[in-house]
């Protein structure tokens, strides 16, 4: 008996120690930017130009960048991973190949980021011509991106009882309205919270936007998708290892930093959200 | 002379490689209640489903033989499965309203069959109405039907069913999730509907199929073991297998 109890709370100690290491390195991190990131921010920092060889000024155009390079991605992976995912789920039939397709999707998630921006050096900057622009950055994150959409969107939809299915079908539904008016609005809230996920992960890459468009600083901003653009995690990285007066750009660094987080934090929380409404509504 | 609805002719189903059906022929009178009685797993809800083709889904399913609906051959490539399914309606053994609120649980399929907008609330109401729900629902028809209660959600969904106005409704064991009171309102309900519609229903209640068939088919091992009216297969079974199973010996 003395035993037994002194096993469970020695568990106890190592699950609970074990949280509370990973809680509070993620609170260190959070706190070291936080505190030195706060400071800087201020409504000029994220809607001026940065100024005097980026000593000064803002963020502005990391932060349009990023969300044109987003919304790129978002406009390429999203039908196209759904899409997949429905195929997948829904029609295809279970075989050999549709097995084999699966795997291979799953495997693709597995891939280092750096491939894909050479990859997408290779395909959309050379081959297809985009040039390095913020359309070829967009595409390779979009690449990047697919894997997790459609898996995460597979999912959703088996997580969808067949009576579902068969309750429309029943009625002499067509398997497409069935699929478009019942399955999906169903599978929704889950399909939106991998996907928020997954965009926010990309939002945060550097590698794949590293050779295929990503640059160190622009003048202006066109509505152009062939232009070069800035991004918030480029621009940090630029910031914290390759400027000239290190010391001196450091706050503007944190700054940035607790931006991206930031940017990071409310898309997740979103996703949050979503997930959380959706299982108290069942 | 009573006039056949809905009937199999030596349909043998095979998922994979396992025989599941096993040349099963039988008819089905209109305007009557058939019960199909029999051991789990005996093949009452495949049989069942053939009729409304819902194997369709299964690749691994395969089927042969003929059924009909009328002179309709069921299975011919001509005929469209949609409109077999609107004929040949379904109510499955667990409800499954679909994620919409009560009226638009009814109002979906009506809407993709083009019925004319200005007549789908008169049809809901009656087919409400024809379901033993109308007084229970009609102050909320709007609320979301996952939120009603188990019986009502089964009422629902033959309502759901009958304001298609199909010739022939399956029904799957449409009381075995429900309690004694909400069963008695749908067997109350099936009385009411066979003067409109032909209805074939799976149960593994011998009082249920007693109280509510007209004829009674027993399958054991994919098999029609006896066919006959229901005073006949309670009463008077003329095969052995039959009398040990309404006599409870196996199950
Ligand atoms: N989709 C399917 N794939 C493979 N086997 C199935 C499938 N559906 C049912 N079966 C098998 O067919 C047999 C008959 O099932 P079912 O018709 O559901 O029986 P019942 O309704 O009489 O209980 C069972 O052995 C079951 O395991
Ligand atoms: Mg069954």
């Amino acid at each position: 008996m003395e035993r037994k109890h002194f096993v469970n709370s020695f568990f106890w100690f190592i699950l609970g120690g074990s949280t509370l290491i990973v809680v509070s390195f993620l609170g260190i991190i959070l706190w070291d930017i936080f505190s030195k990131g706060f400071s800087s921010l201020s409504w000029a920092f994220i809607s001026s130009f940065p100024r005097d060889g980026m000593t000064q000024g803002g963020i502005l155009p990391a932060i349009i960048g990023t969300v044109l390079l987003t919304l790129i991605t978002t406009l390429f992976s999203v039908p196209f991973g759904v899409a997949c995912a429905i195929y997948l789920n829904e029609y295809a039939k279970p075989t050999l190949l549709t097995n084999i397709i699966r795997a291979s999707i799953r495997n693709l998630a597995g891939v280092p980021s750096i491939i894909y921006g050479l990859f997408g050096l290779a395909l959309f900057v050379q081959a297809l011509d985009f040039g390095t622009s913020v359309l070829s950055a967009g595409l390779t994150l979009g690449l990047l991106s697919l894997p997790y959409i459609i898996t995460t969107t597979e999912e959703a939809l088996k997580r969808i009882p067949n009576s579902l299915r068969e309750a429309a079908l029943a009625l002499g539904v067509t398997q497409f309205e069935t699929i478009k008016d019942v399955v999906l609005p169903k599978a929704l809230p889950g399909i939106l919270t991998g996907v928020i996920l997954t965009l926010s992960r990309a939002a945060g890459e550097t590698a794949p936007i590293l050779f295929t468009g990503v640059a160190f600083f622009i003048n202006g901003i066109s509505a152009s998708p062939y232009q070069e653009f800035m991004a918030l995690p480029y621009h940090l990285y630029m910031l914290s290892t390759q400027h000239n007066e290190i010391e001196q750009v450091r706050p503007l660094a944190y700054g940035t930093a607790t931006v991206l987080i930031l940017v990071v934090f409310s898309l997740n929380s979103m996703a949050f959200y979503l997930r959380f409404k959706n299982r108290t509504q069942d | 002379m009573e006039e056949i609805k809905l009937r199999a002719e030596n349909l043998n189903l095979y998922f994979g490689k396992k025989q599941i059906l096993k040349n099963v022929s039988i008819a089905f009178p209109k305007n009557q209640v058939t019960a199909l009685i029999g051991p789990s797993g005996c093949g009452k809800s495949t049989l069942l489903r053939s009729f409304n083709r819902m194997h369709d889904l299964s690749p691994d399913a395969k089927i042969e033989g003929k059924l009909f609906l009328e002179n309709l051959d069921l299975y011919d490539k001509k005929n469209s499965v949609t409109d077999i399914r609107k004929r040949i309606g379904m109510v499955f053994q667990k409800p499954n309203p679909l994620p919409k609120s009560i009226f638009e649980n009814l109002s979906y399929a009506l809407n993709i069959h083009n019925y004319p907008k200005h007549s789908i609330p008169n049809l809901i109401e009656a087919a409400l109405k024809e379901s033993f729900l109308w007084d229970e629902v009609k102050d909320e028809l709007k609320k979301p039907a996952v939120k009603l209660s188990g019986g009502q959600q089964q009422r629902l969904c033959i309502a759901r069913t009958v304001v298609l106005r199909p010739e022939v409704i399956l029904m799957d064991e449409p009381c075995s999730a429900l309690d004694p009171l909400s069963t008695k309102k749908i067997e109350e309900l099936i009385e009411k509907l066979k003067e409109n519609f032909t209805i074939v229903i799976v149960t593994h209640n011998m009082q249920q199929a007693q109280r509510i068939s007209n004829k009674v088919a027993f399958m054991y091992l994919g098999e029609i073991i006896e066919f006959d009216t229901c005073d006949t297969i309670f009463k008077n079974p003329k095969n052995e297998l039959t009398q040990r199973y309404i006599g409870g010996h196996f199950g």
